[in-house]
This record gives structure tokens, C-alpha cells and sequence, in this order.
């Protein structure tokens, strides 16, 4: 009986924490002041989130049914393989779009500077096409 | 690049794709393991001009210790950042770092560049078209050179012992 009651508990703090994760990836998304530190919230933030969700999920069936369920740790898996992958995309198209980023932004890669664009092609060594 | 030579170009990740499926349908019945076969077969034949060819894993016990310090690594990154966002006294600093590979495949940039999307406060924006220069971007950096380091050390060596070596 204690046992469930500690299982409960254990489940309702991953349900809190996943909520409390995915709230602030979402207000990162609409308070960051830039494009490419809004990537940042929902890249990690809302990962971890979505992670704590669904080991509450997982552990609460296991309780509850008895059996493990393993689709759980699936979604967990493509959304680790997914996540990174969109975010560069995003990054490189906002790159590309020379989307403005703030002032105070540390540093300045040649992908940002107006005069460097379609001047000077950076010459593509082939990786084994041939 | 892979080429289609074989109707199973990619016997592992035909292998991986099965044992997904049957972990989606939840049942190992004649029908869903034929239903998983095919699309095991068919799925690679249908994307192999994706997939770049994979390096052999030289060291497994290396490759899992380096899976558990990212798992780690992706909690730790996650309250951080979580904790930058939503501490209303937070003075970020973000920036834009060019880093230079060290690993030279592109199966591993592929990894460095996830693991590093994945981890601490940073973000990987740009791959050069020379393939020797990532360009990350970082929510909030105190010095340049030591972030730099930090990858260099805990993710990119690691990854080039285990598949470059």
C-alpha cells in the first residue's frame, strides 16, 4: 500500500516536471528576442518535457496493467532523432534567409556578412561521390 | 552514399527497422512479422541514396559509455536552459561559434552535430561546404575557447576513437 502511494507520488512529479519543462520551452518560444535563441527552447526544454510525460505515462501503465510498455520509450527515441535534426534545418534556413539576429550576439560568421555572400563560393571538396 | 547493389543494402538497419515495427504493432503475429519484413526491405531499397555509409563500430563499450554521458549530458542541458529562460534576472550572451572538426566522415559530423544540438545551451546552424567548420550557435557563453574545448573534449574525441580509429 505505502509502495503505491510512493509510486504516485513518483509518477505525479515526472507529470509536474514534464508540464513545467514544456511550459518554459514555450515561453522561450515567445519571449527569446531572436530567431535563433527561440530555436533553443524548443530544442531542449521541450524535449525533456515530453520525456518526463512519458516516463510518468510508462511507469503509471506499468503500475496500474502491470505490464512494461516499451512505445513509450519509442516516441522518446524518434523525438531525440528528430529534434536536432529540424533544428538545423531551421538554423541553416534562417541562416540562409539572413534572418536578424540581436546586437549583442557574440561573434560574426561569414554566413551573416552581406559582403561575403555569392562573392567568394567556398570551393566544395567532394566526399566520396565519385 | 550506399549503393543498391543488394536488395538488402543495409542488413542492420533492416534488422532495426523490424524490431520497431513490431514494437509499434505490439504483437509478434505471423502477419505483422511479414508486414515488418517487407517494409524492412522495402524502406532502405526506397532511401539508400540518403544514407551515407556507416563506419564499423571499433569499440562498443566506448559507444555505450558515450550514449549514457549524452543522455546525461541532455538532462543536465535541459535545466540549464530551462533555467536561462526562465530566470527574469538572466543576462544572456548568446553566440556564434565556428568550430573546427576534428573527426572528417560524414556519419560521424552527422552525430557530433545532433549530439551538440542535443547538449549544452548550443545549437549547430551551419555545416561548411568544405565539411571542416560547424558553425554553433550558443544561448549563453562566457568564453568562447573554453565551450570549444569542452566539445572538442567530452563529445568529438570520444566519437573519433570510436569511429575513426
Amino acid at each position: 500500500m505505502t509502495l503505491y502511494v510512493v509510486l504516485e507520488g513518483i509518477i505525479a512529479f515526472f507529470l509536474v516536471a514534464g508540464g513545467v519543462f514544456a511550459f518554459i520551452g514555450s515561453l522561450g518560444l515567445a519571449h527569446l528576442r531572436d530567431f535563433y535563441m527561440r530555436l533553443h527552447g524548443t530544442t531542449k526544454a521541450t524535449t525533456l518535457g515530453i520525456g518526463c510525460m512519458l516516463t510518468a505515462s510508462m511507469l503509471y501503465f506499468w503500475v496500474i496493467e502491470g505490464k512494461p510498455d516499451i512505445q513509450e520509450v519509442l516516441i522518446t527515441l524518434f523525438l531525440f532523432i528528430t529534434a536536432p535534426v529540424s533544428a538545423h534545418l531551421l538554423a541553416k534556413t534562417g541562416l540562409h534567409l539572413q534572418l536578424r539576429h540581436i546586437d549583442k550576439t557574440g561573434g560574426s560568421p561569414p554566413e551573416l556578412r552581406a559582403e561575403e555572400i555569392g562573392k567568394r563560393p567556398i570551393p566544395h571538396r567532394d566526399h566520396g561521390h565519385g | 552514399m550506399i549503393k543498391p547493389r543488394a536488395w538488402l543494402p543495409t542488413p542492420l538497419l533492416s534488422i532495426l527497422l523490424l524490431m520497431v515495427w513490431l514494437l509499434l504493432v505490439r504483437s509478434t503475429a505471423f502477419g505483422q512479422l511479414l508486414l515488418g519484413s517487407f517494409l524492412a526491405v522495402i524502406i532502405p531499397l526506397g532511401t539508400h541514396r540518403f544514407w551515407d555509409l556507416q563506419p564499423l563500430v571499433g569499440k562498443p563499450m566506448l559507444l555505450l559509455r558515450f550514449v549514457l554521458r549524452v543522455l546525461g549530458d541532455i538532462i543536465v542541458a535541459n535545466i540549464e536552459v530551462a533555467w536561462l529562460i526562465a530566470n527574469p534576472w538572466r543576462r544572456l550572451r548568446p553566440h556564434f561559434i565556428e568550430y573546427p572538426l576534428m573527426v572528417e566522415q560524414r556519419f560521424t559530423i552527422t552525430l557530433l552535430a545532433n549530439t551538440i544540438s542535443l547538449t549544452p545551451g548550443t545549437v549547430s546552424a551551419n555545416l561548411r561546404m568544405d565539411g571542416k567548420t560547424l558553425l554553433i550557435h550558443a544561448l549563453d557563453v562566457e568564453d568562447e575557447d573554453a565551450l570549444i574545448r569542452t566539445i572538442r573534449e567530452r563529445y568529438e574525441r570520444p566519437l573519433k576513437e570510436i569511429y575513426e580509429c
